[in-house]
């Protein structure tokens, strides 16, 4: 149908228009990529490709838990969450802090006697968690330059590529006198 | 009227003293025992079965310490096979305050990463052997050195349970015993985690307050009692860490020393150092008294031959 078509046309402008945060509340279709650049100061973003993890996980809930109105997929989970109503956002990052351990988010976490989700993993945590999980036991890749570029800073960081230490002559370490 | 014999007051006053001094040790025994830690200090629980061996950590604390450029990239896994003498694998160094370690656990489908840094003791055992007062306990969890004032003596390398405290052998003029700060002096004291903590992709470390970390490791355990082993290490090994771990695999497999007991260092040589002040104070001058008695007669004898 015409009408749809125009809609998807009309999301995925919306979606060029609001990248790089992208993961938008999109309804059950979804952005086509997200792009990831919260590493920035070592790592170029990543394009996360939306579209081909949707046809490869069983169920949004894989990664969504049960933000999607459908029923997540951990049994510990399901005690409290059972399929519902969509929540109103379903990005990553509306949930998980990026400042994950400021002052803040150590007040909301610790301070409060009643919250359940005490060690709900930040950002980064929540993406490496999810993809690394899902990808060691899919056989994805696994390793971090797989996904990530690495840039300048983040070579001199890890001594590595150009930074990299000289190889010692002597080979003596840890080797006695 | 009984005569009082010099034997028998020496005993009494023996068996008195003797009292006295059972009773004032088993007392400061019981106050020292009690602490239990800061209240409100902060901590790490490292969720081992997050881990996944990339090293990040390690290449954060070298950048935030200003630590010397390390002699392998921190992308190198082939540091994973490095052994040591008696085919120990790797440990903190001078350039090194933490470092990550890999076992191969038979049955396990993957290895096992393990990062090793200073445990930073509620009671730490470097602290109370330490004769010059080098290191300090702070109310935020961080377990501190002054190298203006240590003498360079080691004896915090030997008292450590855990083998952290590394010494700047490299250094001819003046060498210092190099360990973690938990990045106290840049980040802790301003209510930031540690930089390995923040770096970390995985977020194998959860920072804050300890008493909290706890309910969480608890928490998580029986959430998932298939993912962990029921035990929390460093919740109350050598009187509790604020370093603590969870693991999928029995602690004693990956190295940790389950054999540490749940006191702290200090408690097993408290009665012994509560004796030395009375023996350096007391017997000397107990001591002295008795010689200057012995020979009081020979300097009265003298005197009377000169008369």
């Amino acid at each position: 149908m015409g009408g749809r078509k125009k809609t998807l046309m009309g999301m995925a402008a919306l979606m060029l228009l609001t990248a790089p945060t992208g993961a938008q509340s999109w309804a059950a279709d979804g952005p086509d990529t997200v792009e990831l650049g919260s590493l920035a100061n070592h790592y170029s973003a990543v394009t996360f490709d939306h579209a081909m993890h949707v046809g490869v996980a069983a169920s949004c809930a894989e990664c969504h838990h049960h933000t999607t109105g459908l029923a997540p997929t951990d049994p510990n989970c399901v005690r409290c969450h059972e399929a519902g109503a969509q929540a109103q956002s379903v990005a990553c990052k509306d949930c998980h802090s990026d400042k994950r351990f400021s002052a803040e988010d150590l007040e909301k976490t610790g301070g409060n006697p009643q919250l359940y989700h005490k060690g709900k993993p930040g950002l980064k945590g929540a993406y490496h968690q999810k993809c690394l999980g899902c990808h060691t036991t899919m056989g994805g890749p696994t390793g971090c330059q797989d996904c990530h570029t690495r840039n300048d800073q983040g070579d001199a960081f890890f001594h590595s590529g150009k930074y990299a230490p000289a190889p010692k002559a002597s080979g003596g370490h840890g080797g006695g006198h | 009227m009984k005569k009082l014999h010099r034997r028998s007051f020496l005993k009494g006053g023996l068996v008195g003293g003797a009292a006295i001094a059972a009773v004032g040790t088993s007392k400061h025994a019981e106050a020292a025992g009690s602490f239990g830690g800061y209240p409100d200090s902060m901590g790490v629980l490292v969720d081992l079965t997050k881990c996944v061996g990339c090293r990040t950590c390690e290449a954060a604390c070298n950048k935030e310490q200003g630590l010397p450029a390390p002699d392998k990239s921190f992308d190198d896994p082939s540091v994973f096979e490095e052994k040591r003498e008696g085919g120990l694998p790797r440990r903190t160094t001078e350039k090194a305050y933490t470092v990550v370690q890999k076992y191969d656990v038979p049955g396990r489908e993957h290895p096992l990463f393990r990062k090793v840094q200073c445990n930073h003791c509620n009671e730490p055992a470097c602290l109370t052997s330490c004769f010059v007062n080098a290191y300090k306990k702070t109310p935020e969890g961080a377990v501190m050195y002054d190298p203006t004032v240590c003498v360079g003596c080691r004896t915090c390398m030997v008292a450590c349970p855990f083998y952290i405290p590394a010494y700047s052998y490299s250094s001819a003029i003046n060498p210092v015993v190099k360990k973690c700060i938990m990045c106290y002096d840049t980040r802790l004291k301003f209510g930031k985690p540690p930089a390995c903590v923040e770096a970390c992709p995985q977020e194998v470390m959860t920072f804050g307050k300890r008493k909290d970390l706890l309910k969480l490791a608890h928490q998580r355990i029986s959430e998932k009692p298939d993912a962990y082993v029921d035990h929390v290490y460093g919740e109350n090994e050598v009187g509790g860490t604020a370093w603590m771990y969870l693991s999928d695999v029995p602690f004693d497999k990956i190295g940790y020393d389950t054999h540490l007991g749940d006191q702290p260092i200090i408690s097993y040589v408290k009665e012994f150092l509560a004796i030395v002040p009375m023996v350096l104070t007391i017997w000397p001058a107990l001591f002295t008294g008795f010689h200057l008695l012995s020979n009081r007669k020979d300097g009265l004898k003298n005197e009377d031959n000169k008369s």
